[in-house]
Formats: structure tokens, C-alpha cells, sequence
């Protein structure tokens, strides 16, 4: 009996003190980090387009911080779902498609100037402002702020605007990385590409 | 007229995996020849049998995978794992032991991580340590005694019989050196134990030959570049000098030289701590890698219950591995200094 | 002579089989005209230049056909004499095979060149000495010069380094990249051996315009003909003791910059920074050439050395050939013989890169042209497993861990790859050249580059776009506040104004009310000394208040703008002060009260003094001049909100109903206030004869008075009850709404007192026309 008295209270003391410790430690210790939302942000792709349906990319980033689904940011795509589920440590599910479909290439807004009236929708709708243009004048594009979100499109009543595809250029292009040959086990292997011994065309940029 | 595209270099040298593996494992054959030569042809039939049974088995667990048999089969990395298995276990092992300790290094240690490269303990040593674990009494006597220990050395027959049909190896085998030394050293002197037949007077009865041999194959690995002289040198030295230092008294301890020159030290040296898959790869990093088997062994040997401890030292040092690694990486050209730990780059 | 000079080495490095001795057996030749040359703008580093002429020009040898676009650009200059025959994108000679603006020549033939000469000639001196290094400079910028040594970057922003104020030059070193590293290339090689005095020259110009002291020839001693040419051209020239021809151990990659400069120097370039930071500048041979001849001879850079070699030509050797000029022309004057897996590789095998098809152009970096056989240079079997050898970090002249980098490079796990200093990578293919597993590592390591700096451009884009989408927003809110603010001024100048007004109003009642008692009745001269002072020290209290307010709200705009800054600690501050200025208002309102009491204690007085004969007061509120002025003052606000609804209505802003609403309300007080002044100015006499008409009058007044306190009553309850909402559900309109709520209440206390007020007159009319 006394034995069972003696280990409960070694074992309750030794408890407090741990949890003393632990509790100044986390006090003494605390980490100033990044508020989640802030993190969550940084991820975003920050289109501001609002095709999760949040007025932004800050809101969803706060939706997501209140526990609303990863997967609804079509520009960000596979890659933000990725790093989101990363941060967040869920696991990342493939992209809502009723929000839209990620784009094979980041796109930017162009203005077909000729048939631009001036009505100044595309400037209110921008998110960016990167529309410049004032009423009954021609509007452009700084194509360099424009982050391809696809809200002035809808707004123009001439629709004059095009969202063109950014192709790579010889400063922009990138090798890709080796296709894997023989490493792929057989299950998973392209039909065409079932051949193991020639690797001919790994090196070609796809 | 269109042209293929490929990445640079378009130049490649003339080496490749399926001449390291193999390159490998001729160098083992002086070793091994000097081991026929003194025990009889045990550990022959053992290294062919393990060879054999390691490729069977990685052809096997290659169809299983669904994986090209032949590509992989090629690069000789099962030849290899079977043959180091051959070398390392008993002369006189039966067969099942064999292939216990071949198909589980293979299957569990190799292919079930992803194959070769992918696997974090050396292979042949997970496999030559179930078998020690398992079958203790089978791995610790069936020592074959080497002609210079004054005993009959089993002939071919006979090693088959023992081998293969489960028959006596009692004529033929006994403790090694070391375990021998250990045991008498606890009540006699160092001049009275060197005079047990194991001994016969002078150091170690053929076992010295055995180990430089595989030296004069290491010396062969480290000519043709395939390995570097890190991780051997810093094994042993650090063998020695614990040996030195801990167990300067023959009287007490065994001394240095035995450790060097008796049971799979070379081996383990030159051929086993040097698989790159599963050793430190940093220039450092293999020195401490090195260091640390060979502390590991000096401990195991002489504290321990088992008679040698290559597998264990390795294999607890391949745990520390990739945590070496990170902690030894080199200055690279133009930083003023070595970027190591964990930490994240500073954001530029 | 060969200087000994303390040779240093670089870890790593590979000796592969060089394969030079098949393209010197012939001496340089000079390529014939093609066709077409194909002129790609971009050829060098930076931004591509911009073409100065039309399609159809006719354009001279060395005439500039594109000028340089900034300072990191270079220009570009017609190789040959012909004709613009397109201007357009072509595919250029780049990995990718994209296209990129290019200008078409056709070839006349007549290689006419434009008028040219030596800068020497050009300044009228002798000696390169007299001639200033920013000329020299702005000539090599002018002659279209980028590095030749395979990077092309822009030779003159190398050469632009500020001396400090004593002229000295930041640079000491001077190092001359001749080392050829590379297998089968020999373009350098030849040069030096023919053009030897031509580079010497080059070095000399280089010399001086950098100021260094000492230049080091780098050349592998696998070239012992260059090293000769060289040492002759110097000793011949009289530059033995500024040159030195160091011979360097053939081992690649020693022609990398930093390696060459590891090698002669023993420093390392530290990462992410220049040669010039040792006090270093390294050049290229073929550039020292080109400077040579763009300075003594005016001849902008248009053709250059290439080597044409590999067992697929069966005439290998050096040719000096235009640029623009198609692989393909070159290959067929070599001997090309057609080949399974054909392969040509502009560059050298290690870091050349293969052409996605032979009609490309040679460009100013272009060092040689490789077509190997496939046993020569056999495609690349499949790659097995990684083994962790470690050959590739022995290899390596960087000292990274290749091995390590091709793990996360492969598992894109690029913040690791980052942390292994994968952008030291100098991508020599050291590591894949010795990999036993045949893996291409380097190809690995480029995805990951690519990768890592598209992703950082995306995150800088994303950055952008945040603070864009951030100042929208906030500006979008700090326009509504300013029409909030703008707005809420509107009405408090109205309200003032309003009071302002009434304190003049009354203080000319009192005024006028006392010279009409000292003046009309010396009985009490007292009590209006008496009075007035009080009232005066009331006004006095209600300036200070005015004054004190504007202070405030000054106060607050600031402290609103601070917040909006970004500044949180102003948000206490700020609420503090919207407490005070309505605390401000309020007592204001009290003083204006107390005054218009005051004033009528003070009005009562004379009135009482005076006895009741003083006749039609004019502080009367019922006086026909009062209403008169009442009624224009109605209509003079109405007109204005009539005004402003209109400006509302062309700007289309939402505050129209309002206005609407205001005006109608307008119209009403007007109306009434006209019927007010028709009533009394109507029945003047009758006012005298009839004691109950004013009466009458008044209590209509007052009932109108009741009606619309009614109203605010009920607006007031309504507008408690929002607030009440609001404070429940923790808005954040709940200040706004106390404000709206305190200031119905004031309205309601300013309108109960109108009523008191008119009561008051109402009973003091029946009192005086009881005791009339």
C-alpha cells in the first residue's frame, strides 16, 4: 500500500514539476511566428479572383484558417494545394473543379485597343489596378501587373478583352527535369512509353 | 534537318555501376582464395551458393514488382550482396543459412526500401545479422579450423556433407581467434593463451593471411577509384587506437594486432563499410563514419557476447548516416563557410 | 617567356580524352557567303538589341542594323553587304529551339564595307596612351562586343569600372581566358597561334583602360604551339613585363572563370559576386581579338572563329566565318556525312548544347560546331539508380555535393537543393561525365534552377499583386471615408453656420436692445451693464468651444490619417478624440443654448424696462423682417440643395435620394416660413387690433414646431433601437450610430426648445396684448 501511496505522489510531483516546466517554457519560449492567415497568404497566388468565391485572397486565406477546403484556387492549382496541405498538415485533395480549371499556362489580359470604348468597367473590375484608361479613353494593360484573374472579361461590354496564354520565351524556357525511364514501375508507365531500353527522347524538353 | 536534343554533357567517361559492382567483386577473390586455401572449400561452395541464391531471389522479387528483371539484374549488385554474404558467414554454415540470410537481404533490406540505391542498411550485413541472431549456436561453431591451426582440413566431400546433408562439422571446426583469445585471455597471460593450437605460437592461425588478402583487395578498390580512403582508414584507426589506449595490456585485452589482422576487420574495412549506398558520402562525414565503425567494433568485440562485430558496428552506424551527412557538408567554392545542419538558407 | 607564377588548383575536375588534335591540322579559313544570314537580336547577355533598319534596306559591311537596348545590351552590325530581307521571329540557336526576333540579310557579294577606321586616327593622336578609357570603352560598346568566351556578356559593362578619386583603378588583375577546357574545341587555340599580335594588342588596350597592373594569360599546357605564338607576339611587342603566358595543367573545367581565376590567383570569386571584387576582370582571347580590331581598325564584331570538328565531318578544322551564317553551311564545307541519331552540338560536349536543327545561325558566342558519330559519342543509355559512389562530388569544382542535389532536385525538394548552394552550380558536367549510373545531373540541376526562379518570379508577381490589390482597397476605403468626413463637415458648417447665426442674430437683439434702453430709459442702465457682460462672457465661452473643436477635429484627421497609415496605436487615439469633439459639440450647443437664453432674459429685461410701449421689437420672432429673412434663407438653401442635387445627378453618385428628400423637406420650410411672413406682413393692422391673431399665428407655428418633434422623437427611438442592435451583435457601426443617435437628440433638444420658446413668445404676446 504504501508502495502505490509512494509511487502516485513521486509520480504527481513529478508531474507538477513538468508541468511547471513545460508551462514556463512556453511561456518564456513562445514563438512570435507568422499568424496562419498570414502564411496561408503567402501561398495564395494572390490573383485576387475570386473564383473560391471569397472577395480575395486574403478572405479565402481566412476561410481556410477557419477550416474551409484547400482546393478551391484554380490559378494557384495542384502546386497550392500542395504547399497549402504541406503547411497546414492535411492532406492535399485534388482541385474543386466547380471552382474552375487550373490554366496550362499563366495567361494575361489583353485589351484589343481598337474596339475599346472607354466605358472604365475593366478599370473598376480590376483587382490590381492594372488597367489604366480614364472615361470615353482607349484602356491598356500593364501587362506586367496583370495577375490573369479574368475579372475584366466578364465587365466589357465590347468584350474586347483576350486573356492570351504567357508562352515561354528563350529567357523564361527551363529544361525539364529527366523522365524517370526505367524507374517507373510498369503499372504506372505511359502505354507509349512502355519501351525500357531506349531513353532517346528523355532529355527533350516536353 | 531536325536534330536530336539532349542535355549537356554530351561527353560521358567509360565507367558504369555494372563495372564497380563487378570490379567489387573480383576484388574479393584473393580473400577468398586465401580462405579455400586455409579452411577448405566451405566458404567456396558458401560464396556460390549465396550468389547464386541472391540473384535468384532479386530476379524474383523483380518480377514480383513488376520491374524490367534483366535491366536490374545487370548492374551485379545482387552478385555482390551474395557474394559478401558467402565471405561473411560460417565456412562451415549449412546451406538454409545461407539462403535465409541472402533472400532476407535481398527481399527486406534491398528491393522492399525500392532497390538498389534506395535501401538504408547494407544489405548483406541485415541479412548476416538475422542469421547470427537466429541461429546463434550454428554461427558461432561452424568456424572451419584452418591448416595452421593444426587441424584436418575439411575437403571437398566433406564440406558438401557438412553443407548440404547436415553432417558433422564437429572434426573440422571450432572458435575463431578472437573468440578464442577472449576467453582464455580472463585466466591465463598472453604468452600462455598465444600457445592454444588456435594460435600455434604466432598471431592467428591463417586468419592473418585471410586479412591481408582482402587489404591487398582493398588496396585494388582504392587504385581503381572506386572507393576512397576515407572511411577504411578512419576504421581502422579508430580500432587501433581504442585498442591502443583501451586495451594497451595483452595480458587483459586482445591486443591490437589481432584485432587488425584477425576475423572480418579487412573484410569489413574495404568491402563492407565502404558500401556507398548506406555510408556517409560527405569527405568528413566518412571519416567520422569510418571512426565510429571502428570504435563500434573495438566496444562490441571486446564487451560484448559476440565473437566479431562488423555487422552490428555498420549497420548502427548506417543509422547515423544521413545525420552525419548533414552535419559534414563541404565549403563550397566562393562561401566563406560550410553551410551545415538543417537550417534553411538565408533568404538573399 | 612562360612567367612562373605560384600556380594554385581547384578541387575536383576530370581529364576526359581531348580530341583537339583533329581540327588543327588545319590552319583558320575563311567560310564563303551563304545564302542568307540569319542575325538573332539577343545574342548576348541582356536586353536584345533593336533593329535601325526596314526590310528592303540596303545595308554595308559593319553598318549598325540594330542599336544597343540600355546599358546591358550590345549592338549589332551587318556582316556583310546586301539587302533586309525580313525582320521577323525566327528559331534561334538556344536549347529550347524557340524563336526570337532576327533580321534577315541577303548577300550581295560586293562585301562593301562601310567607311571605318582606327580610333587613334579618329582622335588625331599617336598612341594608345593619349586616348581616354571611356572612349575606348564607349568604342568596344559601339563595335557591338560580347564575350566570346561562350557567355556573351556585354564586354564594355565589364569594362566600366569607376576609378576612385586619384584615378587609381579598382582592378589589379587582368586575367586572359585562354585555356580551352573543353574537349575538341580549338577556336581559341588557332587564333592565338595565327593572331597572336592581334590578341597582344587587344591586352594592351584592355591594359589601359582597366589600369591593372599585371595581366595573366591562362592556357593549358595541352597547347604548347599558342604558348609559343603568344611569348613571341610579347616579347616582339615589348610587353613581357605587364603579360605573363602562364601554362596551367590541362584538367577541365580550368576555363571556367572562377576556376581559372582559382588557379592563377588562388582566391575564389566569392558566390553570387564578380571577379571584380578580387580586383579581377577576366576576359576571353577571341574578345581581346575583336577589341584589338575594333580599336585599331574600326571593324565592329562580325564574323568570328569556329571550329567545325567530330567523326560526322570528315574535314574538321577552324573557320572564320560571319555571323548569321546556318550551321549547315559550315557542316557541308566540313564534309558533313549524314548519321544515325544525328546530333550537332553548338559548344563542346561538356556544356555546349545540341541545335534542334542545322539551319540555325552561328551567333557571337558560337565557339565550335560538334557533330559527333554515335560511337563517338554514344546517346546516353537509361539511367540506373543513384548508388551514393560519391564519384560525383570528387569530381566536382565547386565542391558541392552533386549527389545530394540530384536527390532533391529530383524529389523537387528545392529549398533543400537552394541550402546545398545549388546556384554555385557552374553546370560544367563534371558530375555526369564520371557517373557510373549514367545519370544526367546536370540536367537535373538546370529543371531545379528553372523551376527555383520561375517560382520566385511567381512569388515576387503574387507579392506585387498583394500590395496592389492591398492600396486598392485601402484607398477604396479611405475614399469613402473622405466622402463620410466630407459629408459630416457639410453638415456640421451647416450647423455653425445655423448657430453662428443665431449668436449674431442675438447678439445684434442685445445690441440694438441696449442703446434702445439706455437710450429710450436712463431707469435702467444698470441692469443692461449688468446683463451684457454675462453675455458677452458666454459668447467669449462659445468662441473658445468653436475654436476648441476645429482644434479637434484637426486632431482627429490627423490621427485618421495616422491610422490609415498603418499605425494601430492611433486607433485609441483616435476614439479618444471622437469622444471629446462630440463632448466639444455638445457643449457648444449648451453655450449656444445658455447664450439664446441669456439673450432672451436680456430681451425680457428691456422689454420690461422699457415698458410695453417700445412697439414692433425687433427681436421679435415674429416680426415681418425676421420671417422675410427666414423665408429667403429657406429658399437660399433650397436653391442650393437644388444646385447640389443636380451636380449629384451628372455625377451619378448615390446620394441623390438623399438630396431628393432634403429638398422636399426644403420646399416645406419654405413654404411655411413664405406663409409665415404672408401672415404676418398680410394682416399688419390687424395685429394691433386683434390681440388673438399673433397668438393664433404662433400656436400654429408651434404646432408645426410639435409635428416635427414628433418626427425627430421618432427618429430618435429608431435610431436607439438600431444602435441597441448593433451594440448586440459587437458591429462596428455601433459609433456611428451613437453618434447619429446623440446628434437626433440634440436635434430633438433644440426643437423642444424652439416649441418653449414659442410658447413663451406666445404667452408674452396675450400678456402684452391683455395689458395693452
Amino acid at each position: 500500500m504504501t508502495t502505490v501511496l509512494i509511487a502516485v505522489t513521486v509520480l504527481a510531483i513529478l508531474a507538477l514539476i513538468f508541468g511547471a516546466i513545460l508551462g514556463f517554457a512556453a511561456v518564456r519560449f513562445k514563438v512570435e511566428g507568422n499568424p496562419i492567415v498570414d502564411q496561408i497568404n503567402d501561398l495564395l497566388p494572390q490573383t485576387q479572383c475570386g473564383q473560391c468565391s471569397y472577395p480575395g485572397c486574403k478572405p479565402y486565406a481566412e476561410a481556410i484558417a477557419n477550416g474551409e477546403k484547400i482546393n478551391k484556387c484554380p490559378p494557384g492549382g495542384e502546386g497550392t494545394i500542395q504547399s497549402l496541405a504541406d503547411l497546414l498538415g492535411v492532406e492535399p485533395e485534388p482541385l474543386d473543379a466547380e471552382h474552375g480549371a487550373e490554366k496550362a499556362l499563366p495567361t494575361v489580359a489583353v485589351i484589343r485597343e481598337a474596339e475599346c470604348i472607354g466605358c472604365t468597367k475593366c478599370i473598376q473590375a480590376c483587382p490590381v489596378d492594372a488597367i489604366i484608361g480614364a472615361a470615353k479613353q482607349m484602356h491598356t494593360v500593364v501587362a506586367t501587373e496583370c495577375t490573369g484573374c479574368d475579372l475584366c472579361v466578364e465587365p466589357c461590354p465590347v468584350d474586347c478583352i483576350d486573356m492570351v496564354p504567357l508562352t515561354p520565351t528563350t529567357n523564361t524556357w527551363y529544361w525539364q527535369a529527366p523522365t524517370p525511364g526505367v524507374e517507373l514501375i510498369a503499372t504506372d508507365r505511359q502505354p507509349n512509353t512502355h519501351d525500357t531500353s531506349s531513353n532517346d527522347h528523355k532529355g527533350q524538353a516536353a | 534537318m531536325a536534330l536530336m536534343t539532349l542535355s549537356s554533357p554530351h561527353a560521358h567517361g567509360n565507367n558504369s555501376t555494372q563495372k564497380v559492382m563487378l570490379t567489387v567483386t573480383l576484388a574479393t577473390l584473393p580473400g577468398l582464395a586465401v580462405m579455400t586455401a586455409l579452411f577448405g572449400f566451405g566458404t567456396l561452395i558458401n560464396v556460390v551458393l549465396a550468389a547464386l541464391f541472391a540473384i535468384a531471389t532479386e530476379a524474383l522479387i523483380l518480377r514480383i514488382r513488376q520491374r524490367p528483371v534483366m535491366f536490374f539484374l545487370k548492374d551485379n549488385s545482387a552478385l555482390l550482396t551474395g557474394v559478401l554474404i558467402g565471405l561473411a558467414l560460417p565456412p562451415l554454415a549449412p546451406w538454409w543459412i545461407t539462403l535465409v540470410a541472402t533472400a532476407f537481404a535481398i527481399i527486406f533490406a534491398k528491393q522492399l526500401y525500392g532497390g538498389m540505391g534506395n535501401n538504408p542498411f547494407n544489405p548483406a550485413m541485415i541479412g548476416y545479422a538475422l542469421v547470427l541472431i537466429s541461429f546463434p549456436l550454428q554461427m558461432t561453431t561452424n568456424w572451419a579450423l584452418s591448416s595452421q591451426m593444426g587441424a584436418s582440413v575439411a575437403g571437398l566431400g566433406d564440406a558438401l556433407s557438412v553443407i548440404f546433408a547436415g553432417g558433422s562439422a564437429d572434426a573440422f571446426s571450432g572458435a575463431t581467434p578472437l573468440d578464442t583469445y577472449k576467453h582464455l585471455i580472463s585466466n591465463k597471460t598472453a604468452t600462455e593463451v598465444l600457445t592454444d593450437t588456435t594460435f600455434n605460437g604466432w598471431l592467428n592461425g591463417g586468419w592473418e593471411w585471410v586479412n591481408l588478402a582482402f587489404l591487398a583487395g582493398g588496396l585494388v578498390l582504392l587504385w581503381r577509384r572506386i572507393i576512397t580512403w576515407h572511411i577504411p582508414v578512419a576504421m581502422l584507426a579508430g580500432l587501433s587506437l581504442c585498442s591502443l589506449i583501451l586495451g594497451w595490456d595483452a595480458d587483459m585485452y586482445t591486443p591490437a594486432s589481432l584485432h587488425l589482422l584477425s576475423g572480418a576487420t579487412m573484410l569489413g574495412a574495404f568491402f563492407i563499410a565502404t558500401d556507398p549506398v548506406s555510408a556517409a558520402t560527405t569527405p568528413l562525414g566518412k571519416l567520422i563514419y569510418g571512426a565510429g565503425i571502428g570504435i563500434l567494433l573495438y566496444i562490441i568485440r571486446t564487451w560484448g557476447s559476440y565473437p566479431d562485430a562488423v555487422a552490428f558496428a555498420v549497420l548502427l552506424m548506417n543509422f547515423a548516416a544521413p545525420f552525419i551527412d548533414a552535419y559534414t557538408q563541404p565549403r563550397t567554392y566562393g562561401h566563406a563557410k560550410a553551410n551545415r545542419g538543417l537550417k534553411k538558407p538565408e533568404a538573399k | 617567356m612562360t612567367h612562373q607564377i605560384q600556380l594554385h588548383s581547384f578541387d575536383g575536375g576530370i581529364h576526359p580524352a581531348e580530341n583537339k588534335q583533329q581540327s588543327t591540322r588545319t590552319p583558320i579559313r575563311p567560310a564563303p557567303l551563304p545564302a542568307l544570314l540569319t542575325l538573332p537580336l539577343g545574342q548576348h547577355i541582356g536586353a536584345p538589341a533593336v533593329p535601325c533598319v526596314a526590310v528592303g534596306e540596303r545595308v554595308l559591311k559593319g553598318q549598325l542594323v540594330a542599336h544597343a537596348d540600355g546599358f546591358v545590351s550590345v549592338p549589332l552590325h551587318a556582316p556583310t553587304s546586301g539587302t533586309v530581307v525580313a525582320i521577323e521571329d525566327r528559331p534561334v540557336p538556344h536549347d529550347s529551339g524557340l524563336t526570337a526576333l532576327c533580321l534577315i540579310i541577303e548577300p550581295d557579294g560586293q562585301e562593301q564595307w562601310i567607311e571605318h577606321q582606327s580610333l587613334l586616327d579618329e582622335l588625331g593622336v599617336t598612341s594608345l596612351e593619349d586616348i581616354a578609357a571611356s572612349d575606348l570603352v564607349e568604342r568596344i560598346r559601339g563595335c557591338g562586343i560580347a564575350g566570346m568566351g561562350g557567355a556573351g556578356f556585354p564586354t564594355a559593362v565589364k569594362l566600366a569600372v569607376k576609378r576612385d578619386d586619384n584615378g587609381n583603378s579598382p582592378i589589379n588583375t587582368l586575367i586572359i581566358n585562354g585555356a580551352e577546357c573543353e574537349p575538341y574545341i580549338t577556336a581559341d587555340d588557332m587564333l592565338m597561334r595565327e593572331r597572336a599580335d592581334e590578341v597582344i594588342h587587344g591586352i594592351r588596350v584592355l591594359l589601359h583602360i582597366l589600369g591593372a597592373q599585371r595581366c595573366l594569360v591562362g592556357i593549358e599546357d595541352n597547347k604548347p604551339e599558342a604558348i609559343a605564338a603568344l611569348n613571341n607576339a610579347c616579347q616582339s611587342l615589348d610587353q613581357s613585363s605587364q603579360i605573363s603566358i602562364v601554362a596551367i595543367p590541362t584538367k577541365y573545367p580550368s576555363g571556367g572563370e572562377k576556376q581559372l581565376i582559382q588557379i592563377l590567383t588562388g582566391e575564389e570569386v566569392p558566390s553570387g559576386g564578380i571577379p571584380a571584387n578580387l580586383g579581377i576582370v577576366c576576359q576571353n582571347v577571341g574578345t581581346a581579338s575583336a577589341i584589338y580590331r575594333a580599336v585599331y581598325h574600326g571593324e565592329p564584331l562580325i564574323s568570328r572563329i569556329t571550329t567545325v570538328t567530330g567523326d560526322a565531318v570528315s574535314d574538321p578544322g577552324n573557320w572564320d566565318v560571319m555571323l548569321g551564317t546556318p550551321a549547315s553551311h559550315l557542316l557541308q564545307l566540313s564534309g558533313y556525312q549524314p548519321q544515325p541519331l544525328p546530333r550537332v552540338i553548338m559548344g563542346g560536349p561538356m556544356m555546349g548544347f545540341t541545335l534542334p536543327d542545322d539551319s540555325l545561325p552561328l551567333v557571337k558566342t558560337s565557339n565550335c560546331l560538334l557533330a559527333p558519330s554515335v560511337t563517338e559519342m554514344p546517346v546516353n543509355e537509361a539511367a540506373m539508380a543513384c548508388i551514393r559512389c560519391g564519384m560525383c562530388t570528387l569530381a566536382c569544382p565547386a565542391q558541392l555535393l552533386p549527389q545530394q542535389l540530384y536527390w532533391f532536385s529530383k524529389a523537387e525538394e528545392f529549398d533543400k537543393a537552394e541550402q546545398h548552394n545549388l546556384f554555385d552550380c557552374i553546370e560544367c558536367g563534371a558530375c555526369s561525365y564520371v557517373c557510373p549510373s549514367q545519370i544526367p545531373l546536370v540536367q537535373y540541376y538546370r529543371h531545379a534552377k528553372g523551376a527555383i526562379r520561375e517560382e520566385r518570379a511567381a512569388h515576387q508577381k503574387s507579392e506585387q499583386a498583394r500590395e496592389r490589390f492591398e492600396r486598392r482597397l485601402a484607398r477604396q476605403e479611405r475614399e469613402a471615408a473622405e466622402k463620410e468626413a466630407k459629408r459630416k463637415a457639410r453638415a456640421e458648417a451647416a450647423a455653425l453656420a445655423a448657430a453662428n447665426k443665431k449668436a449674431a442674430a442675438a447678439a445684434e437683439n442685445s445690441a440694438s436692445a441696449t442703446p434702445a434702453a439706455s437710450g429710450g430709459s436712463s431707469s435702467s442702465p444698470v441692469a443692461a451693464a449688468l446683463t451684457s457682460p454675462a453675455l458677452e462672457k458666454l459668447q467669449k465661452q462659445l468662441t473658445a468651444a468653436q475654436t476648441a473643436i476645429s482644434k479637434t477635429k484637426e486632431k482627429l484627421s490627423a490621427a485618421q490619417q495616422a491610422l490609415s497609415a498603418g499605425d494601430e496605436d492611433q486607433q485609441t487615439k483616435v476614439a479618444a478624440l471622437e469622444s471629446a469633439l462630440v463632448k466639444a459639440q455638445t457643449r457648444m450647443k449648451d453655450l449656444a443654448k445658455d447664450i439664446a437664453a441669456e439673450k432672451k432674459a436680456l430681451k425680457a429685461q428691456p422689454a420690461a424696462a422699457t415698458d410695453t410701449a417700445a412697439g414692433p421689437d425687433k427681436g421679435d420672432p415674429n416680426s415681418p423682417e425676421r420671417l422675410q429673412r427666414k423665408w429667403e434663407t429657406a429658399q437660399a438653401r433650397l436653391d442650393a440643395a437644388i444646385k447640389r442635387l443636380e451636380e449629384a445627378k451628372a455625377q451619378g453618385l448615390d446620394t441623390v435620394a438623399a438630396l431628393e428628400t432634403g429638398i422636399v423637406k426644403q420646399q416645406q420650410r419654405v413654404d411655411e416660413a413664405k406663409a409665415a411672413w404672408q401672415a404676418v406682413t398680410g394682416a399688419p393692422v390687424a395685429t394691433n387690433t386683434d390681440s388673438t391673431e399673433p397668438s393664433s399665428q404662433s400656436s400654429a407655428e408651434a404646432d408645426a414646431v410639435r409635428k416635427k418633434i414628433r418626427a425627430a422623437q421618432d427618429r430618435l427611438n429608431k435610431a436607439q433601437e438600431r444602435l441597441a442592435m448593433a451594440r448586440e451583435q459587437q458591429l462596428d457601426t455601433v459609433d456611428a450610430l451613437t453618434l447619429g443617435v446623440n446628434k437626433q437628440q440634440d436635434k430633438l433638444n433644440a426643437l423642444t426648445q424652439q416649441l418653449a420658446e414659442l410658447e413663451q413668445t406666445a404667452s408674452q404676446t396675450t400678456t402684452t396684448s391683455g395689458t395693452d
